[in-house]
């Protein structure tokens, strides 16, 4: 009686869980789907098939040729990699100072640091713009810079990897120190290799973030060869062939997925373990 | 010595104080100004005078009204139910052992995908369109009832879509949360109930929910302020010009008056965001003080 009971409680959780995978999962399905059917077949589709028995990847090739989806790309990869690779620069130093040095107002300055962890976005983004504009960084190539510049700082990451960096014990400092070991060579030759799976899942998060920031590079990005990935996918839908051809512009939204997709199922554990104790997503 | 230290530590803080002064500190004191300097022209840098007209017209504009109700509905709709159900989500995957980190992987799909392409699909999926019905009308149909266009048609029709997709896109960081904070309860505690004879739903009252109270209270803050800041869903189910479309929010009000032709109008967009921010730190501190009264810290 009880076992019995035992089973359809679990029957039932199981159900759940599939019902919910079922609805995250389906989305995905609709997209790729939809991106292999031939566009005058799903446009005769008044009642949508479930499967496709033609795949086609000619609206791949179409989504790559007849928009800038490359350049996107190309785009999307120099403002990630610069935003990330500056972001290290600015997070590892800092991250040292705090962890390593003894300095006048060490404390009051941390404390000014997380505290502007709870400033919106929404609050500096009117000056930002300002100052963006008053250096000409909106026009030209400088639009990457415009771009950039203001999405380089996390707090958190500087927070996460000061607290990563004091977990290294004091004895291994004091006898580089003896060893006459720089501060700066032992923090590259000893503390950043320590550190590197902490390093590792912020540079992971940082590219997420980049990967799909809209708003702000959709403010700068006056000329659509400087588009972003979310920007260019809003303008495909906008203007490009959205409205006629559905199934180039799934192949386009499949295209932008994979990517962070494939991140994501490379990375599982670190980028749920780093989202897990400090993402704010939700 | 100790001299030569502060000024290397400086050194090494030197980047991080530059980024965030310039663009963190300076802009937050600035938009105060911004807020209160009235007919702002951004080309020639002149205001007209100093005061609070920038709230006012913000507060009247009808446009600044339906954002500010959209937001609001949406934060009260997306937030309970995205809690609720992912609670419900991370007691069951914390039940089973087999395929379990299959179901978590899946689950966290939504959060590392791009929401302006994925919008795209529930756009597709709800939309009716001459040629189709579209996947969702057709399952309506099938069941008997009238057809509905969610991404052009009636408000609440369109608010109901916002608020899906928004529930969607919470749902990993809710889920995956609520699981380790379930994993981190002490098992000693159940096995002492159940050696009591305590029944399930009164371990999950007298145990469970107490234990992971203050987990699901820092996700319904993080929720309020998250759903607060709604925007590029929105965007990305019924497209740029969301005034129109009778769909925008408060953050989206803010880039309207900041991104315009006319050269904008970054007074009117700090009032904004100030109201916006006025509001979450408000429900914030509710939820904090009234979280101090319920909540059982450990």
């Amino acid at each position: 009686m009880i076992e019995n009971k035992k089973n359809i409680s679990k029957v039932l959780i199981y159900l759940l869980l599939f019902v919910w995978a079922l609805i995250v999962l389906f989305p995905f399905y609709w997209m790729v789907l939809t991106s292999v059917k031939d566009t005058a077949a799903y446009n005769n589709e008044k009642v949508p098939a479930f499967f496709t028995m033609k795949p086609t990847l000619a609206n791949y090739v179409k989504a790559f040729t007849e928009v800038s989806l490359g350049r996107y790309f190309i785009n999307t990869l120099i403002f990630t990699a610069a935003t990330t690779g500056l972001m290290m620069l600015v997070t590892i130093p800092a991250a040292f100072a705090f962890a390593r040095l003894e300095f006048r107002g060490k404390n009051l300055v941390f404390a000014l640091f997380l505290s502007l962890m709870m400033i919106p976005n929404e609050l500096v983004i009117i000056t930002n713009y300002a100052t963006i504009v008053n250096w000409g960084f909106q026009k030209g190539d400088l639009t990457y810079l415009g771009m950039i510049l203001p999405s380089v700082t996390s707090v958190f990451y500087i927070y996460l990897l000061k607290e990563n960096f004091e977990a290294i014990p004091n004895e291994l400092y004091n006898a580089a120190r003896v060893d006459g070991t720089g501060d700066l060579k032992y923090l590259l030759k000893v503390m950043v290799p320590i550190c590197q799976p902490t390093i590792v899942t912020i540079v992971i998060l940082k590219v997420i973030e980049c990967w799909n920031s809209y708003v702000w590079p959709r403010l700068i990005a006056r000329e659509s060869k400087y588009f972003l990935v979310s920007n260019g996918i809003q303008a495909i839908r906008e203007s490009g062939f959205g409205r006629q051809d559905i199934p180039a512009m799934m192949a386009a939204v499949v295209a932008v997925s994979v990517p962070l997709i494939v991140l994501f199922l490379m990375f599982r554990d670190k980028i749920m373990a780093g989202v897990s104790r400090g993402g704010t997503k939700g | 010595m100790k001299k030569n230290n502060n000024l290397k530590a400086w050194l090494y803080l030197l980047p991080a104080i530059l980024f965030l002064g310039v663009f963190m500190v300076y802009p937050l004191i600035d938009v105060f100004f911004y807020s209160v300097e009235e007919n702002y022209h951004s080309i020639s840098q002149t205001y007209t005078g100093v005061g609070l007209g920038n709230f006012g017209h913000v507060l009247s504009d009808p446009y600044f009204i339906q954002a500010l109700k959209n937001t609001l509905l949406l934060v009260v709709i997306t937030v309970p139910i995205s809690t609720g159900i992912s609670l419900l989500i991370a007691l069951g995957l914390s039940s089973i052992t087999a395929l379990k980190k299959a179901f978590q992987t899946i689950y966290f799909l939504p959060y590392v995908t791009n929401t302006l392409a994925v919008g795209l699909v529930f756009m597709i999926l709800f939309a009716r369109t001459e040629y189709t019905d579209g996947l969702i009308n057709t399952l309506i149909q099938s069941l008997g009832f009238e057809t509905v266009d969610f991404i052009n048609g009636p408000y609440w029709a369109k608010m109901l879509v916002a608020s899906l997709y928004t529930i969607w896109v919470v749902m990993p960081f809710k889920i995956l949360i609520l699981t380790s904070a379930l994993a981190s309860v002490n098992q000693d505690y159940y096995k002492a109930a159940r050696v009591d004879g305590a029944s399930s739903g009164r371990i999950f009252r007298k145990i469970t929910l107490p234990m992971i109270s203050p987990t699901v209270f820092y996700l319904i803050i993080t929720g309020f302020i998250g759903a607060f800041k709604a925007y590029s869903d929105e965007v990305a189910l019924f497209g740029v010009n969301l005034n129109e479309a009778g769909m925008n929010t408060i953050v989206g009000y803010v880039y309207d008056m900041l991104y315009s032709d006319k050269g904008g109008y970054p007074g009117y967009a700090a009032a904004a965001a100030l109201v916006l921010f006025a509001i979450v730190f408000t429900i914030t501190y509710i939820n904090l003080k009234f979280s101090r009264d319920k909540v059982q810290y450990m």
